[in-house]
C-alpha cells in the first residue's frame, strides 16, 4: 500500500500516541536470485533501486548493505547541494541531478528538506578571481545560474564575513542561487520507502564479500547471508567499491582517504547560505536545528577508519575563524570522518567494465551528495539499458586510457 | 593522528609528514614498448587495499627524507617504517588481525568503538 504522509495523517497517529504508524520499509531475507542486485543502501544506491523499478519497470532487484542504510556517506557529508562545475560534462551531470532535487520532495511525497539558500565560493587572490571568473562564464553558457559576487555584495550576503582584515582577505566570489542543502538521511529514507513499495528487497545488515563472475559474467555475489546469484550487479560502495571490484579482478584508479566534517552547538540563525573557501578550505552552513555544519579537508593518506586526524580539523576551524570572528568562542559538538573514494580526476565513475553485466558507481570523492538523485538515475539507466546515458558517457572507465579525463580539481571545492 | 617513527629523527607528530602515496611502483622498464593501457595502469591505477599497505612518507617539516612504511588502512596501525632502498619486508610476516569478512577488526575501526584488547 501506497504510504501517504498528510496532515490528516499527522493529527490521526497523534491520536495513537505515534505508536501506530507503519514501517516504512520492509525487511525481507534475501532470495536466492535476483535479476539486479545494487550493492550499497546509500542514497546513490537506493535511488538506483528507485529508478530501476519507477522509469524502468523492472522487478526482482535488491539492495544490499553492510550496515544501516544511509549509515555511510550519506550520513557523513555536510549536505551541500550545487551544480557550478567547470567542464561540460560535468555541469550536465550536476545540473541534471539538481532538477532532481528541485521536485525530490514530490516525486518522493517525503520532505527531503531541499533548501535552495544558495552556495557563496570565494575568491581570496588574483588566481582564484581568474579561476571562479572563468567557471561562472563555463557555467553561464551550460544554462547554470552562476554570478560573479563582489565583496560588498558577500557582505550583504553574510554579515557576519570577516572579508578584510584577515590574512586571506575575500575578494570576490561565484554565487549559485540555485544551490542549497538538504537532509540527508531523509534522502535514503525517501528513496527506500518508495522502492520498497515498488516491490525492491532491501536487505541490511548483509555484507557482501565477493563478486562472483564466470567466464566474463556476473554469476552473483557473496555476503554474509549466503551466495545470491544475479544476472547484473551494480556497485555503489563508495570508499569501499575498489576493495569489491578486486574480488572481480578489476582494478579501479580509486584511492580511500576519510574526510571529516563537525557540527557546533546549535545557535540562532546567523548564516542563512552555504559559505566554500577552496582556498583557506573552509566552507560552513547552518542546519535548520542551528547547527553550524562544517567541512574539512580530506586527511592525506589512504584509510578506512572512518576517523581521520585532528590536524585536518584544526586547519579548518582555523580558517573558519578567521573568516568569522564571531564563531570564535563557539564548541564543537561533534566530529566524524566518511571513506570517500578519490579518482585521479576528481570526477566520478558511472560506467560498465570489461565484465558482463557488472557496473560500478563510484569516485564520487568528497561531492557525492549533491549528486545523489542524478547519479542514481543515470546508473539506473546504465545498468537497465546495458550502455550509458548521454550524460555520464563521458563518466566512463575508459577516459582513463584513452587520456580523456574531465578535470574537476578546481570545482570540487575540497583539495585532493 | 597518526604518531611516525622517521627513521632519522624518532617518533614525531603525523602533521610533520606528507604523504608520498603507495611505494614500490616500478616504471615501465621499457617505454616504447608499452601500450595505452599499460600506461594508464602505471599513471592512474595504485594499490587501495583494506588492510596491509606499503606506502611512502616524506618528513616536509623535519629532515626532508623520504621512507616507506607499511600501515594497515582498517586500523592505521603502522606496522613497520624502513628506508628507501631497502627491500621492503613481506606481508606473510605480519599475522592479519582482521576479523570479519571485510576485515573490520575490533580495536581502531571506525565501525567499531575502540577496545583496549
Amino acid at each position: 500500500m501506497k504510504k501517504k504522509y498528510s496532515i490528516f495523517n499527522i493529527v490521526k497517529n497523534a491520536f495513537s500516541n505515534n505508536e501506530n504508524w507503519k514501517k516504512m520499509w520492509r525487511n525481507p531475507e534475501p532470495r536466492k536470485f535476483y535479476d539486479i542486485i545494487i550493492v550499497g543502501g546509500g542514497g546513490h544506491g537506493l535511488g538506483t533501486a528507485y529508478y530501476l523499478a519507477k522509469e524502468h519497470g523492472l522487478k526482482n532487484i535488491a539492495v544490499i548493505e553492510k550496515g544501516w542504510l544511509g549509515g555511510g556517506n550519506t550520513g557523513r557529508n555536510t549536505t551541500i547541494i550545487r551544480s557550478n562545475y567547470l567542464w561540460d560534462e560535468s555541469a550536465h551531470l550536476y545540473e541534471h541531478s539538481l532538477k532532481l532535487w528541485e521536485n525530490l520532495s514530490t516525486e518522493l511525497n517525503y520532505n527531503v528538506m531541499f533548501s535552495q539558500r544558495g552556495v557563496l565560493n570565494l575568491a581570496h587572490n588574483e588566481h582564484d578571481i581568474k579561476e571562479i571568473k572563468r567557471r561562472v562564464s563555463a557555467n553561464k553558457l551550460n544554462g547554470i545560474d552562476s554570478y560573479w559576487a563582489d565583496p560588498k555584495q558577500i557582505k550583504k550576503l553574510v554579515p557576519i564575513m570577516n572579508i578584510e582584515n584577515c590574512r586571506y582577505p575575500v575578494l570576490g566570489a561565484s554565487y549559485q542561487p540555485r544551490a542549497g542543502t538538504a537532509r540527508h538521511d531523509a534522502v535514503a529514507w525517501g528513496y527506500a520507502m518508495r522502492s520498497d513499495e515498488l516491490g525492491v528487497d532491501i536487505i541490511q545488515n548483509c555484507e557482501v564479500k565477493k563478486i562472483r563472475t564466470k567466464n566474463g559474467k556476473v554469476y552473483g555475489i557473496e555476503t554474509t547471508k549466503g551466495i545470491i546469484r544475479a544476472k547484473r550487479v551494480g556497485v555503489v560502495a563508495s570508499g569501499h567499491t575498489s576493495v569489491l571490484a578486486e574480488t572481480a579482478g578489476i582494478k579501479l584508479p580509486l584511492q580511500s582517504k576519510p574526510l571529516q566534517a563537525l557540527v557546533s552547538e546549535p545557535i540562532k540563525p546567523v548564516i542563512n547560505t552555504v559559505v566554500m573557501s577552496n582556498a583557506v578550505h573552509a566552507y560552513v552552513s547552518q542546519s535548520d536545528k542551528g547547527e553550524l555544519v562544517i567541512g574539512a579537508g580530506t586527511d592525506g593518506y589512504n584509510s578506512f577508519t572512518q576517523r581521520g586526524g585532528y590536524n585536518t580539523i584544526e586547519d579548518t576551524l582555523r580558517a573558519i575563524i578567521e573568516l568569522y570572528p564571531i564563531f570564535g568562542k563557539m564548541k564543537m559538538l561533534r566530529q566524524w570522518g566518511g571513506i570517500v573514494d578519490i579518482c585521479p580526476d576528481a570526477s566520478p565513475i558511472i560506467s560498465k567494465c570489461e565484465i558482463e553485466g557488472l557496473y560500478f558507481n563510484c569516485g564520487w570523492g568528497t561531492g557525492g551528495f549533491k549528486a545523489t538523485p542524478g547519479s542514481a538515475n543515470l546508473f539506473a539507466h546504465t545498468i537497465a539499458k546495458d550502455k550509458p546515458h548521454s550524460i555520464n558517457a563521458p563518466f566512463n572507465l575508459e577516459r582513463f586510457v584513452s587520456g580523456r579525463l574531465v578535470d574537476e580539481h578546481g570545482a570540487a571545492a575540497v583539495a585532493h | 593522528m597518526l604518531l611516525i617513527n622517521c627513521p632519522y629523527c624518532g617518533e614525531r607528530d603525523q602533521s610533520e609528514f606528507t604523504n608520498g602515496g603507495e611505494a614500490h611502483v616500478a616504471r615501465p622498464k621499457d617505454p616504447d614498448q608499452v601500450n595505452d593501457r599499460e600506461w594508464s595502469e602505471y599513471v592512474f591505477v595504485r594499490a587501495n587495499p583494506k588492510g596491509i599497505y606499503y606506502e611512502r612518507w616524506v618528513h616536509t617539516h623535519g629532515c626532508k627524507k623520504w621512507f616507506n612504511a607499511i600501515r594497515d588502512t582498517s586500523t592505521d596501525e603502522i606496522l613497520k617504517i624502513y628506508k628507501m632502498g631497502e627491500t621492503p619486508p613481506p606481508i606473510k610476516r605480519f599475522k592479519n588481525t582482521l576479523r570479519s569478512p571485510s576485515g573490520e577488526p575490533d580495536v581502531g575501526s571506525g565501525n567499531f568503538t575502540v577496545k583496549k584488547p
